[in-house]
């Protein structure tokens, strides 16, 4: 319902932000040239843009706030429910692997190359998933054992030719390595101590490794990554290109799996218990430290897989590919999906790197229209796209 | 185990401190260069650390678009001054004129983004009001590039240099001086704004205990809009002060800045306003060292390092209290 | 035969605050004992100093488990303590909130079990029966503490007095030798303490446990316990039978002093 009352505020919000984006937005100066440019039209567009946005946006957190009243805790988003319901589930799965399957011979490289990356993203998001949305750690510098894995490969291959297939577990063992090592004398952090550090982790792995020529090459980087072989045989760009994809698609699968069966054990409930309540779980007889290492550490370990196959993908690189904002994309893609939920990591890297990749076409605002997005998500839905729903430990009788 | 640290720790202080005396015997100015270049650093950390450690102080967020607001204070004095400068405006009032303006923007930006960003999310969980925080991080740089330019902008020194300062200009600049000033001056204000006002007493109390403080008829939503204004106006403080410094400014300044602001606010412990302060001169001193004596390259990893270490040692950062969680 | 529980001198200052002052006391095999005092005595702290959450700042705890030596709880941390035998519940009830009834249970079995990160991703055939061992185990649990009707409830969702049972029922998954209860029937009504009171005697008899309870329920804590301890400002003020205690001047005194403050 439009009221006079609601068109009365939506102007006076129009004019605040006409006043408030004025001098950044109308005045344009060039302190090199010594000019000013006043962009007067722009002050028109943005009143106008303002008094329907702010319309909109008030009329959805109304809703929003009136749905929160009537809603009841265990609501299953519509997806679970479809997907709990097997005459539902089985053709949908089955398209979905259809699609999946022959995706890169339908569609040009470009776009298997795009999907690779997004797959890649999945990975990396089910790998904090466990880090964040199960034992509710903060670790805002995950890109730091993607930087461990891409590093590894490549230099590993550089020095000693070091396959791919060898260098996947390698670097999954040197990841959890260093999730441990790293982890241990932090993990006791409250909360957001705990992120800035890994933020710190993070951003001084990415430093070494730009000053430290002798060992990483710098800025210049790491070219001629080798793509994984074929036994031996020589696919070609785009045969190679398809041979990732695939790769990717059964690590994604494998992640899936493993991340489910982790979840559903004896390790998985002692991190959402650590997760509820910190104190109460000690004192039940779970060991803090060791628990929130593991969870950690394997994070890491996903990463660092992830970081392999990146390395083989692009097949050149260097420290700018690791910064901060990989970490924070990565937490958006778990967060924005919702949190814990599989589903949700899935359909948050899905539309978190496809939507910025095909919004090129608008390439200088997609990162403004990302920001935003942001924003509007988590104001609108604070859980997440699709939150999650815990698969419980149902208990049936069974005689035996 | 104790032992070993403590044995490490006299270890590494009697080291720097060997090394440190060396230098000042050997090279006494720039040794007080480095000092006060440190102070200088620190201050600026500690004018956009208060704006963190009030923010998270009162409803426990990061807030990761401060940094912004510190990068559009600058901006806004940097087109207010080009544009009064072209209508050939004295000097002084548009340094003063800038000032001012950049100081209201800023508030009204901070004021603005808790409105549209956080106030939504008071109830959700933390995470969703970080990548919140994050979205609008991203949203307000973009926003400055696209409006702008993604270049970087030459930046007018709106302090002149004082005549009566000439004799020292030489270990300390005109700018200088006045940002260690200014920061003084501000803190002294904060201080009394906090200690002694109305509105600085409900902040305090808000802080404590929100459920509480509402009860008692504290309007809570009018104390966290206070808090993100106060903190705003500090922070452009800050960001016209650096660009003064500097000489330049882009879009992009508000990020490093922020972060470092950030960590300054960790390291003296979060939701303290004199360990804000204190973790920043620390910061700003120790970095200014490590740059001037040992690998500028580092100085990042430097920055975090320090910040591992006393986290490690003092995981309540060094004035936080350690508190015991009451069970 | 030693005590299973023997404190000597515990003392916890929080800044200038005495929470306890050498306090000594001891717990026999088999017994229902109950700490008493006013509130803000000190008792909770008293549970969290032993159970590890606290690090008191003076004195020993030594624990004597039935049929093994003695040894100290210093030092160790909240989840070696239950390790070693001492299971608590919490005053203000701290379940896991978003799992179910069997899975909080499930929690409780945690320290009792092996599955490791391997364990867990490649479930292997130990892993398997160990995990249906638990389940099961924890079912058992419920079913003597009369909870198996919600066995697959959230946790939330219980009505308040089983949630204070629940607790209880995580605590017992641990295999304690010594059950540390912080109030447990604090908010119930007369019908639901009865309950608990047989539960208490049941699980002493028949689970081979010894009790501590905290509580304020003056008729329960005289008709369960064999032995009561007092506290007032953190120091023990009394300690003997219900019929001791209970003529004790200095009781009569802490708790009608109480009363008139709330006058
Ligand atoms: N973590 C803590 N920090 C400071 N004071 C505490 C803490 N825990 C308990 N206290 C204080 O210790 C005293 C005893 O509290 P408590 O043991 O909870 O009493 P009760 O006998 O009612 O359980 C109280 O004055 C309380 O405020
Ligand atoms: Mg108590």
């Amino acid at each position: 319902m439009v009221t006079i009352k609601k068109i009365k505020q939506a102007f006076f919000i129009a004019l605040w932000f006409m006043v408030l984006t004025f001098p950044i937005m109308v005045i344009k100066v060039n302190t090199i040239t010594d000019t000013v440019v006043f962009r007067w039209s722009y002050l028109f567009w943005n009143g106008i843009g303002t008094f329907f946005a702010s319309l909109t946006w008030n009329y959805f957190l109304h809703l929003k706030e009136n749905k929160q009243k009537t809603e009841t805790s265990d609501d299953i988003p519509m997806v679970h429910q479809l997907l709990q319901n097997d005459r539902f589930r089985i053709p949908f799965l089955i398209a979905l692997a259809v699609f999946f399957l022959i995706y890169p011979f339908v569609f040009p490289m470009y776009h298997t190359s795009i999907m690779i990356s997004a797959l890649v993203y999945v990975m990396l998001g089910l790998g904090l998933n466990i880090v964040v949305g199960l034992a509710g750690l903060l670790d805002l510098g995950y890109v730091a054992f993607y930087c461990v894995g891409a590093y590894a490969y490549a230099l590993l291959n550089l020095h000693f030719g070091v396959s791919f297939w060898l260098a996947l577990p390698i670097s999954a063992v040197l990841g959890f390595m260093f999730g441990t090592l790293l982890g241990y004398p932090v993990l006791r952090l409250r909360g957001d101590y705990l992120a800035i550090v890994t933020l710190g982790f993070g951003e001084i792995i990415r430093i070494i490794m730009e000053n430290w020529d002798d060992f990483s090459n710098g800025p210049r980087g790491i070219s001629n990554i080798p793509p994984p072989n074929f036994f031996g045989i020589d696919l070609g760009q785009h045969g190679s290109v398809i041979y990732i994809y695939f790769i990717v698609i059964a690590l994604v699968l494998m992640t899936i799996f493993f991340v489910g069966r982790l979840e559903n054990s004896r390790l998985g409930r002692a991190w959402i218990a650590l997760r509820d309540d910190e104190v109460a779980c000690q004192a039940m007889g779970i060991d803090k430290v060791k628990t929130k290492l593991t969870a950690f550490a394997l994070g890491a370990t996903w990463a660092s897989i992830g970081g392999v196959v990146f390395a083989a993908k692009t097949s050149y690189i260097n420290p700018m590919s690791f910064t901060i904002w990989e970490s924070i994309t990565i937490l958006c893609v778990v967060v924005i999906g919702g949190m814990g939920s599989a589903i949700g990591v899935i359909a948050g890297a899905l539309v978190l790197i496809l939507l910025p990749e095909y919004l090129r076409a608008v390439a200088e605002y997609r990162m403004l229209v990302f920001g935003a997005l942001q924003v509007i998500v988590m104001v609108f839905k604070p859980d997440g796209l699709i939150k999650s729903v815990r698969k419980t430990y149902k208990f049936k009788k069974v005689e035996e | 185990m104790r032992w070993i640290y403590i044995t490490i720790g006299v270890a590494i202080t009697g080291v720097l401190g060997f090394l440190g005396i060396r230098e000042v015997v050997s090279d006494p100015v720039y040794f007080l260069e480095l000092l006060l270049g440190g102070l200088t650093r620190g201050s600026i950390y500690a004018l956009i650390a208060l704006g963190y450690t009030m923010v998270y102080g009162i409803i426990q967020l990061i807030n990761f678009a401060h940094g912004e607001i510190y990068m559009i204070g600058a901006m806004t004095a940097l087109i207010v001054a080009s544009v009064l400068g072209l209508w050939g405006w004295n000097a002084g009032v548009i340094a003063i004129l800038a000032v001012v303006f950049a100081v209201v923007y800023s508030c009204a930006y901070g004021f603005t983004v808790e409105k549209i960003a956080y106030k939504p999310l008071r109830n959700a969980p933390r995470l969703s009001a970080l990548i919140s925080a994050i979205g609008m991080s991203l949203f307000l740089q973009n926003y400055v590039m696209l409006a702008q330019t993604p270049e970087f902008m030459p930046f007018r020194s709106l302090i002149p240099d004082f005549a009566f300062w000439e004799p020292y200009a030489h270990i300390m600049s005109s700018v200088e001086l006045t940002i260690i000033v200014t920061t003084v001056i501000v803190m002294v204000l904060l201080g009394i704004l906090i200690k002694f006002t109305r509105i600085g007493k409900a902040m305090r109390a808000t802080a404590q205990d929100k459920v509480m403080a509402a009860l008692l008829g504290i309007n809570v939503n009018q104390v966290i809009s206070t808090t993100f204004v106060v903190g705003s106006a500090t922070a452009a403080i800050g960001g016209v002060l650096i660009a003064c410094h500097v000489g330049q400014i882009n879009f992009f300044i508000g990020f490093l800045a922020g972060l470092k602001a950030f960590i300054a606010a960790v390291l003296g412990g979060i939701g303290s306003i004199p360990g804000a302060v204190l973790g920043s001169l620390v910061l700003g001193i120790s970095e200014s060292f490590f740059t001037g004596y040992f690998w500028s390259e580092y100085e990042d990893v430097f920055a975090f390092s320090i910040l591992v270490i006393i986290l490690i040692f003092r995981p309540s950062g060094i004035l936080g209290k350690h508190e015991a969680q009451k069970v | 035969m030693e005590p299973i529980l023997n404190v000597k001198n515990l003392t916890m200052t929080f800044g200038g605050l005495k929470a306890l002052d050498n306090v000594n006391i001891a717990i026999e095999k088999g017994q229902i004992a109950a700490l008493i005092g006013p509130n803000g005595a000190g008792k909770t702290t008293f549970f969290n100093c032993i159970t590890g959450i606290y690090e008191p700042s003076k004195g020993q705890v030594t624990i004597t488990p039935p049929g093994k030596s003695s040894q100290t709880l210093k030092g160790l941390k909240p989840n070696q303590v239950t390790e070693r035998g001492l299971a608590r519940t919490f005053q203000n009830i701290r379940l896991f909130q978003g799992m179910t009834v069997l899975e909080n249970v499930m929690i409780g079995r945690h320290c009792r079990m092996n599955a490791g990160i391997f364990g867990a991703m490649i479930r292997p055939k130990s892993q398997k029966s160990e995990e249906k061992k638990a389940t099961y185990a924890s079912y058992e649990i419920l079913e003597k503490i009369g909870l198996e009707k919600y066995v697959n409830e959230m946790a939330v969702n219980l009505p308040y007095g089983a949630q204070r049972r629940l607790e209880i029922a995580r605590a017992l998954a641990t295999d304690p030798f010594l059950l540390l209860l912080d109030e447990p029937a604090a908010g119930m009504n007369p019908q639901e303490t009865k309950e608990l009171d047989d539960l208490i005697i049941w699980l002493r008899d028949n689970e081979d446990l010894s009790i501590l309870l905290i509580e304020h329920d003056m008729k329960l804590v005289m008709s369960l316990s064999d032995r009561i301890h007092v506290v007032d400002y953190g120091k023990k003020i009394a300690e003997g039978t219900p019929k001791e205690v209970k003529s004790n001047p200095e009781v009569i005194k802490a708790y009608l002093g109480d009363d008139s403050d709330d006058a």
